[in-house]
């Protein structure tokens, strides 16, 4: 029985890398290889398994938890409730959430059907409003009322020129 | 006229008109919209809600679809009123279920519903009788163009209407048929249907939809990919695949009955007229198998003494909201069944 190189337990991973010419060999038991990294747990459902791969993903992206900048939604807030707080979580979900809707989608990723007819702002526009309209609760919820009214003219402005 | 005025009729989604309303039943099409700017609800505050509410309130008044709608605000109607419109699919459970800032506006032929503040900002819902997808969808169409003028829809060149759930994103479209399949039912054929339906990637649920489960054979067919397909293609396929190769099964296998069991079909149908004419105390979900034969006995020539309008006038009335309403008091369980038998009796023996 090989052993594995971290623990005293059967090792059940074997794994051989070649690194800039040399040969490294690693036989790893199942529980530690999956503390490496190396390998995903045996017999779990597919949908698990994209779960993990999701969230390795998202890890490896960001070093720590996505956090949506406009609602302050983060990435598992979102599993947990299933909805989305904000357009811009689109955005800030990236890589993950286009997984996820390849996933629920039928692997589409693009949306074909019928466009606005009268909208004329773009998606970067409605961030900007979004944005507004946080400031303008932030401010209210502070009592800064020179701040809110600044803020509820620049939405007037904005929703104005933009439909 | 008031909404009310309603409550004792069938809305026009259940007069048995339309093509193939031998088995399909009626017809929707429902689009999710968000209106740009705003957070999505899950995350917007009491007051970020009543500010869209009022919005999307004003924005509406301010088209010509005013002048055709009841305005209403789910804090001001009462339990039994907004079971009601739960029961004539003019809005959600989740709605009816739902707290403040958040409402419904539907028109006085009672066709189209507009859902504020459900788990979009908007849900625009048109209903009709028989298999009449595409008119359905050529009818919202408009109303969206109609609403767009007024509301700026949250949307990405990439992703489409952007929706609080990702499976709606894109189109933001749910199809879906009513069907009536007592006689797969009755020749044992109904799991093969639905395991086909749900290769199919489609949804089958009950009469109310989400979270319903199927009673009186009755079932609610609709499209779960949102995204990546035109409008016109999800429901030409949801027709293509599902709802004509169903219709025909249907059909077959009510022949079949016809040729080869058609004292078991009679012995089923003459049942359900015994009970229905004599029972003393009757649950909704026993009235919905009972007309479900009723009304089979009615396409296939059975029965004479029912008319479909009665049929599908009952199948509503029977349900528990209605049925309080129409007694103008709340009733516990068992004195809302031997109401229903009451009122069931009526019609039946009386028309």
């Amino acid at each position: 029985m090989t052993q594995c190189q971290l623990c005293d337990k059967k090792a059940t991973v074997h794994l051989t890398e070649i690194v800039e010419g040399q040969q490294i060999v690693k036989h790893l038991c199942q529980e530690c290889a999956q503390n490496e990294g190396l390998a995903i747990q045996a017999n779990a459902p597919i949908s698990e398994m994209l779960g993990n791969l999701i969230d390795a993903q998202q890890e490896a992206q960001q070093g720590n938890e996505i956090r949506c900048p406009q609602c302050g939604l983060t990435w598992s807030d979102f599993r947990k409730q299933g909805l989305l707080g904000c357009p811009n979580d689109y955005i800030a979900f990236g890589k993950p959430l286009q997984i996820l809707i390849e996933r629920a989608q039928n692997n589409a990723t693009k949306h074909s059907g019928q466009l606005p007819q009268h909208h004329k702002g773009n998606f970067g526009q409605q961030v900007r409003l979004l944005q507004l309209r946080q400031d303008l609760q932030t401010a209210v919820e502070a009592e800064d009322y020179e701040a809110a009214v600044k803020l509820r003219d620049e939405i007037n402005k904005f929703t104005t020129s933009n439909t | 006229m008031n909404l009310s005025d309603h409550y004792k009729s069938v809305g026009p989604w259940l007069n048995g008109s339309g093509p193939e309303s031998d088995i399909i039943v009626s017809s929707r099409v429902r689009l999710a919209r968000n209106i740009a700017g705003f957070l999505f609800l899950s995350s917007a505050s009491q007051s970020q809600k009543k500010e869209i509410f009022e919005y999307i309130q004003n924005q509406i008044q301010s088209t010509k679809l005013n002048d055709d709608i009841w305005m209403m605000n789910i804090n001001e109607l009462g339990e039994v009123e907004k079971q009601i419109l739960t029961e004539r699919h003019l809005i959600s459970r989740q709605l009816a279920d739902g707290n403040n800032e958040s409402g419904a506006a539907i028109t006085h032929d009672e066709t189209l519903s507009l859902m504020i503040n459900e788990e979009d900002h908007l849900r625009i819902q048109a209903m009709s009788s028989g298999l009449q997808l595409h008119e359905t969808y050529k009818k919202i169409v408009e109303i969206d163009n109609i609403l767009e003028e007024k509301l700026p829809f949250s949307f990405s060149p990439q992703y489409g209407y952007l929706t609080a759930c990702p499976t709606n994103v894109g189109t933001g479209i749910r199809v879906s048929v009513m069907l009536h399949l007592p006689a797969l039912k009755i020749s044992e054929q109904m799991d093969k249907v639905l395991r086909s339906a749900k290769d199919l990637g489609l949804a089958v649920r009950g009469l109310y939809g989400e979270g319903s489960e199927p009673v009186g054979d009755f079932y609610q067919l609709s499209n779960q990919v949102t995204l990546g397909k035109c409008e016109n293609k999800i429901i030409d396929e949801l027709i293509e695949l599902a709802i004509n190769p169903m219709i025909e099964y249907e059909r077959r296998a009510r022949q079949k009955l016809l040729e080869k069991k058609s004292v078991v079909l009679d012995d089923k149908i003459h049942r359900a007229c015994g009970i229905l004419s004599n029972a003393r105390m009757i649950s909704s979900d026993e009235t919905l198998y009972m007309l479900s034969y009723i009304r089979l006995g009615i396409y296939l020539g059975r029965i004479q003494h029912i008319s479909l309008e009665t049929t599908n006038k009952l199948l509503l009335l029977t349900q528990p909201a209605h049925l309080q309403f129409l007694c103008q008091k709340n009733l516990t369980p068992n004195q809302r069944d031997e109401y229903r038998a009451e009122l069931i009796r009526e019609h039946i023996n009386t028309h």
